[in-house]
Formats: C-alpha cells, sequence, structure tokens
C-alpha cells in the first residue's frame, strides 16, 4: 500500500494501524506525534486508527534541546 | 523606473520601517532558556531594535557551551549566563533594555513572567519547562516563538497565538522522562541553534510588527544533515488538555521533571558524600557520564556507566547502602536516579555534579 511518509513516497508491505506502522518502523510510539492527513492521530487510539491508501503521514519525534 | 518612482517607493518603505521599528522599540519579550537558542535570538532581537529583553536563566556559563552558545566568550566562563547575556546585549545595542531573571521558569513565577511581555521566546533545554512555558502562554495569552534542537534536526512553530494551535495538540504529554537526552547529553551540531534561533527571531519580529503571515498552525521542521526544510500543517486541537474546548489543565502545574532541578529526598550535596566517604558510610558511585568525559577525571572509586546504559547495568552493581550517581552538573545523575527510583533502587544523584564536588575541593577528583 503506497503512502507519503515524512513528504516520503513509501510503500508498506500491507494495510496497516497507526501502531501497526510504528511498530513496522521500530519507534517507539512514547517519543513521536502522528499525523494522519493532517490530522494529529491520539496515542490511545493508535491501534483501532487504519491508516487510509494515499495518506499523508507525518511522524513527528520530541525535540527539545536548546 | 524614473527617479521620483524610486524616491516613493524608499518612502513608502521607510514609513513602513518607522512603523515597525517603534512597534519593536515599545515591545517587551521574554527569553526563556539564555543558550544555543536564547543566545542568537537576543542578539538578533537587541540588534533589530526591540526595546526590552527580559532574558531567564539560572545557570552559569560553561566551557562547553562555547562551541553553540554564541552570546558567551571564553572570559564568560564562570558567570552568570544572564550577566553576562546582558553585557553582551548592551554593548552590541546600547538602546535595549534588558532585564535579567538569575533563576528557573517556576509555577510560582511563570504566569507573571509571561504575563510582564508581549511575547514570549521558548529557548529551554527540557521539557518540564518547555511544557511549562506552552501552558502560561496559553492560560495568558501571549504568543509562544517556540524552537528546539536535538543533533542535526531542528523545530520551530508560533503557538499559543489567537486560534493557533499550542505544544499540547502536537505533544499532549511530555515523553517518558530519560529517553529524549538534551543538547547538553546528546549532542548538537554547534552550529544549528543559529539557524533555529534566527528563525525564530524572524517570526518574533513578524508578529510583534504585525507583518506577514507568521508561523501558526504549522510546524517546521529542518533537517541539517540533509539540508531539507518542510512544514507540516498543525491543527489547533479542540481535544487539546489546555487550550481545547473542554481544558483539563485549567492552572499551572509541574509537568514532568526539571532535568536541572530534582527533587530534593533524591539528592545529595558534596559536602555529604564527601562525609560518607570519609565516614566510610557504604554507598554505590557511578558516574553516568561519557567515556571521553570519565577519562578526564573522575571521583576516585566512582564506576563508568554512560547514562543510555544505566537502567539495565547500575541495577546489577548495587551493593550495600545507596546508589550515588552524578555526571557533569547534575542533569544526567538526576535523571537517572529518578530512572534507577522507578525501578525500585535507592538511588541518589550528586547535587551541582563533579563540577560542585571539585568547586568543594573535595579529596579524590584530581583532573586526569
Amino acid at each position: 500500500m503506497r503512502i507519503v511518509l515524512n513528504g516520503e513516497e513509501t510503500t508498506l508491505p500491507r494495510p496497516m494501524t497507526v501502531q501497526e506502522l510504528l511498530e513496522h518502523l521500530e519507534i517507539d510510539p512514547r517519543l513521536v506525534a502522528v499525523e494522519c492527513n493532517r490530522v494529529v492521530v491520539r496515542r490511545a487510539t493508535y491501534a483501532e486508527t487504519p491508516i487510509p491508501p494515499d495518506a499523508e503521514v507525518e511522524i513527528v519525534a520530541f525535540v527539545g534541546g536548546g | 523606473m524614473n527617479v521620483a518612482g524610486l524616491s516613493d517607493l524608499h518612502s513608502a518603505f521607510d514609513r513602513t520601517d518607522r512603523d515597525a521599528a517603534e512597534r519593536l522599540r515599545r515591545s517587551r519579550v521574554l527569553l526563556v532558556g539564555m543558550g544555543g537558542l536564547g543566545s542568537p535570538v537576543a542578539m538578533s532581537l537587541a540588534t533589530a531594535g526591540v526595546g526590552t529583553l527580559v532574558c531567564v536563566d539560572f545557570d552559569r556559563v560553561d566551557l562547553s557551551n562555547l562551541q553553540r552558545q554564541v552570546i558567551f566568550r571564553d572570559a564568560d566562563i564562570g558567570r552568570w549566563k544572564v550577566d553576562a547575556a546582558r553585557d553582551r546585549l548592551r554593548a552590541m545595542a546600547p538602546g535595549v533594555n534588558v532585564e535579567i531573571v538569575r533563576e528557573a521558569m517556576t509555577v510560582k513565577n511563570a504566569e507573571a513572567l509571561v504575563r510582564s511581555v508581549d511575547l514570549v521566546i521558548d529557548g529551554a533545554d527540557n521539557f518540564a519547562t518547555r511544557y511549562l512555558v506552552n501552558d502560561a502562554c496559553v492560560l495568558v495569552g501571549r504568543p509562544n516563538v517556540f524552537g528546539s534542537v536535538a543533533r542535526f534536526d531542528g523545530q520551530v512553530a508560533v503557538f499559543a497565538a489567537p486560534g493557533g494551535p499550542c505544544y499540547r495538540c502536537l505533544h499532549p504529554e511530555p515523553p517518558p522522562e530519560g529517553l529524549i537526552p538534551n543538547c547538553a547529553e546528546g549532542g548538537v551540531l554547534g552550529v544549528l541553534p543559529g539557524v533555529v534561533g534566527a528563525l525564530q527571531a524572524v517570526e518574533a519580529v513578524k508578529l510583534l510588527t504585525g507583518m506577514g503571515e507568521p508561523l501558526v498552525g504549522r510546524l517546521l521542521l529542518y533537517d541539517a544533515l540533509r539540508m531539507r526544510i518542510r512544514d507540516i500543517v498543525l491543527p489547533r486541537d479542540p481535544e487539546c488538555p489546555v487550550c481545547g474546548e473542554a481544558p483539563t489543565i485549567t492552572e499551572l502545574a509541574a509537568t514532568g521533571s526539571f532535568c536541572a532541578m530534582p527533587a530534593d529526598e533524591m539528592t545529595i550535596e558534596a559536602a555529604e558524600l564527601d562525609a560518607w566517604r570519609r565516614t566510610g558510610v557504604p554507598h554505590t558511585l557511578i558516574d553516568v557520564r561519557e567515556p571521553s568525559e570519565f577519562a578526564e577525571g573522575a571521583i576516585d572509586g566512582a564506576r563508568l556507566v554512560p547514562l543510555p546504559r544505566a537502567v539495565t547495568e547500575v541495577p546489577r552493581m548495587v551493593g550495600e547502602g545507596p546508589v550515588v550517581v552524578y555526571c557533569r552538573s547534575g542533569m544526567r545523575s538526576a535523571r537517572a536516579a529518578a530512572m534507577l527510583r522507578e525501578r525500585g533502587i535507592d538511588a541518589r544523584s550528586l547535587a551541582g555534579g563533579i563540577e560542585a564536588w571539585r568547586r568543594g575541593g573535595y579529596a579524590g577528583s584530581e583532573s586526569a
């Protein structure tokens, strides 16, 4: 399935939920925010939020230094 | 274009500039953190003609700051950051009024500080302060020009502007303790804060003068390694805990831990540790700095376990008595102590780190 991930075209091996995408990418869900088609997805709903085909997904890491 | 037309163009610009300059001159800006971001922002805003800069920082200038905190000179090492910054800003721009606050942003002072200014620059180095600044800006109603850096990445946004989102619309809660290193621990490309700070200053000048389209409702992501800049749409979240329709945060409260302000019961003063060592109070002493820092000199008898490995390795090393962890200044060791205590280990962080130990002149810390 094709999505746009952080601005780059990406092909996923199968349709996924947000949680499955993070597991697929080996990203700790506590360390990022996920935006799917310009809506920030609540962490509590990652497991039941499917990523639609052609979705624009942004995974935004915590950056806190100054 | 004829000469008359050119003249009209110049006078139009002049008029705009005069109005903008007057607005800047009347403005008060709060800078939270006089570090890698606060340095370039303060210098840019001072030379741009902002009337008053209120600089907040509780730390002193350290040699390791100079590679990115460009407001300080070698001769400033050991001085309070706000004192050194004020002197430099006055030398650069004698017309600027610099107010200094030589303390940390806390639940107690945040609201009054934010209320006293037109705009806030978030250049903090820890998430607890960032959430405090965000919440105070939302509750008081002041725009927050957010900038952050880590390694090769930067982020910029304008939060808490009318109708726009806040930091909690993106990240409702801070990350778990100890998993995201700050600049002192995780490192940052030294020139990166200069870029991000300059972008913050641009947004501040736009907001103060009413020029252009501020970075509201968008988050700018700067990837220095690949030299890519993206901005993503960040709408306000109606369910945001602080700026949403039914907020659950209606007054300031501490969120997470302030990395430089560990709770008292989790720390041990250098004098007390020295007494333990002289009188044989059993404890396990762990240095959580990086191997290169350890090689330059450590407290005698300390065992090296860098912070990233501390949680997994220290529990296997615990002997009789508490664990005492230390680092350079007490920030990393406070995190280590917090993480170890979560795992049921009686861990204390040496307040002020090896720097305080050396300042106190206690035995057993000769530099290599």
